[in-house]
């Protein structure tokens, strides 16, 4: 199985590597990474690298113990599955007995007008991160467009900067997907700490000054926000397009089996925010995330799927989690409230600054949990979620249980 | 036995670990993390799995 190759430098390829490593493969291991960094973690970026609480250093992942041959700053452009191969964009090409595909995603791109102008960002490398934490350092106009997760984090960071904020989306509520009842929360919390909310309405162009700098951002409805920055927070692509035409299956992210075997192939696996996957909880249809945990979790199994026997190799279904630290709130969740079609608040504190929603599909499954300021509740519903337990079993056992926040208000 | 240690400079109480091994690791009713700081060696697999998935990078194991 020598080498082993790992395209993708961030979380999934390092736990990849470390994996393969604390699963006893000690031949040759040459890790492929697109930017100039070793492996960093990003959930700092948006919050304490923006908020200039922490600097770059902090992210480092440690690897060291790994023993990697590192080819950093040449993305990879191409894979020869027959010759096993992976091409680089320099010209070089690197032999692979195993592969591991992480390679991750990168910013969607604002295509319309305005785009190339100055002052125009995006947040997904530490550069980025870096660039756009220095922008800010004069407390300057900040318009952001999209209001998921990146943006409200962003808009939150920023604020801290003392930076006058615009947060807009075409969605009525941030953070799509959560449900109504935590995007409520979620435009409250961002309205008191002063961002100006434009919800439900598109962005038309971005317009610059004479010199090529960002000056306003135009919105549908005609109305202009001066802006002396934009941040484009809009979605992120998967990185496949060097898979093209190696006879993986693309859609978007690359097709894998539950072992993250690359359907097509023999000994490439595939992880992180690249690699879909077929997953228990959403019947098995394949699902692709983009989150730290996944990434973490994905990444170790792949490593070590690549490198141990076959009949040793595990299915990887954990249940998904992720969260979000905006301002002094922390958003939680379990599961996939992307498959939800149905968020019902399923307990509330006595003050109502916690609560807990729960997300089913359009069969009426518990799919997901999701967390304001209640994420100590969240390894009950995980496990609930895990069990297959039904709605109604769910709920009613909210209501009996003390240390649920509806119990507590029963009891006090 | 493993030692645990958690460095509540560091916790945020994301709780991953809690999913990875939830009768060593607990969140507390103020949401702050609790945790058996003496654990059977047959756990190793699970606490390992709660140092992996901690995205602070909080929590080391000694033994």
């Amino acid at each position: 199985m020598d080498p082993l190759v790992i395209v993708g430098a961030s979380l999934a390829g390092a736990r990849a590597a470390r994996a393969a490593r604390m699963a006893g493969y000690e031949g040759k291991l040459v890790m492929i990474g697109a930017e100039p960094h070793l492996p960093y973690t990003r959930p700092p970026l948006s919050k304490e690298i923006l908020a200039g609480t922490k600097d770059a250093s902090s992210c480092r992942i440690d690897i060291d113990d790994c023993e990697v041959d590192w080819r950093l700053g040449e993305p990879a452009s191409g894979l020869d599955l027959d010759a096993r191969q992976v091409a680089l964009a320099g010209g070089e090409t690197i032999s692979f007995e195993r592969l591991v595909i992480a390679t991750g995603c990168r910013a969607r791109r604002w295509v319309g007008a305005g785009g190339e102008l100055r002052g125009v960002h995006v947040l997904r490398d530490l550069d980025h991160a870096t660039g756009l934490a220095a922008a800010l350092a004069d407390g300057r106009r900040l318009v952001i467009l999209g209001a998921g997760f990146l943006g409200c984090e962003a808009a939150a960071s920023a604020r801290s900067r003392g930076a006058a904020v615009t947060l807009v989306d075409t969605a009525p509520l941030p953070m799509p997907g959560v449900g109504d009842a935590l995007g409520r929360r979620c435009a409250e919390m961002h309205h008191a700490h002063g961002v100006e909310l434009q919800l439900g309405i598109g962005v038309v162009a971005i317009h610059g000054d004479e010199e090529g700098a960002v000056e306003a951002v135009e919105l549908a409805n005609g109305a202009r926000l001066p802006a002396d920055l934009v941040l484009v927070a809009i979605g992120a692509i998967p990185n496949t397009e060097w898979l093209a035409g190696s006879g993986l299956t693309l859609d978007p992210g690359v097709v894998c089996d539950a072992h993250l075997a690359a359907v097509g192939s023999a000994g490439v696996f595939c992880c992180g925010d690249v690699a879909a996957w077929p997953h228990p909880l959403a019947a098995g249809e394949l699902v692709r995330l983009e989150h730290w945990t996944n990434a973490a979790e994905q990444g170790a199994v792949a490593g070590r799927n690549a490198v141990v026997a076959p009949a040793d190799r595990v299915a990887y279904e954990a249940v998904p989690s992720f969260w979000s630290d905006q301002y002094d709130a922390k958003f939680q969740a379990v599961g996939l409230p992307r498959r939800a079609r149905r968020m019902e608040v399923a307990e509330t504190g006595p003050d109502g600054e916690r609560f807990i929603v729960l997300g089913c599909d359009d069969r009426g499954r518990p799919v997901a949990a999701l967390a304001f300021n209640g994420g100590r509740r969240l390894p009950w519903y995980r496990r609930m979620l895990d069990g297959g337990a039904d709605r109604k079993a769910i709920l009613a056992a909210v209501e009996a249980d003390p240390k649920s926040f509806a119990g507590a208000a029963v009891v006090s | 036995m493993i030692k645990v240690h958690v460095d509540m400079n560091l916790c945020q109480s994301h709780g991953e670990c809690v999913y990875a091994a939830a009768d060593v690791f607990e969140l507390g009713d103020d949401d702050v993390l609790r945790w058996k700081e003496e654990v059977d060696d047959d756990r190793r697999a699970e606490l390992e799995e709660a140092v992996n998935v901690c995205p602070m990078a909080a929590i080391r194991l000694e033994g």
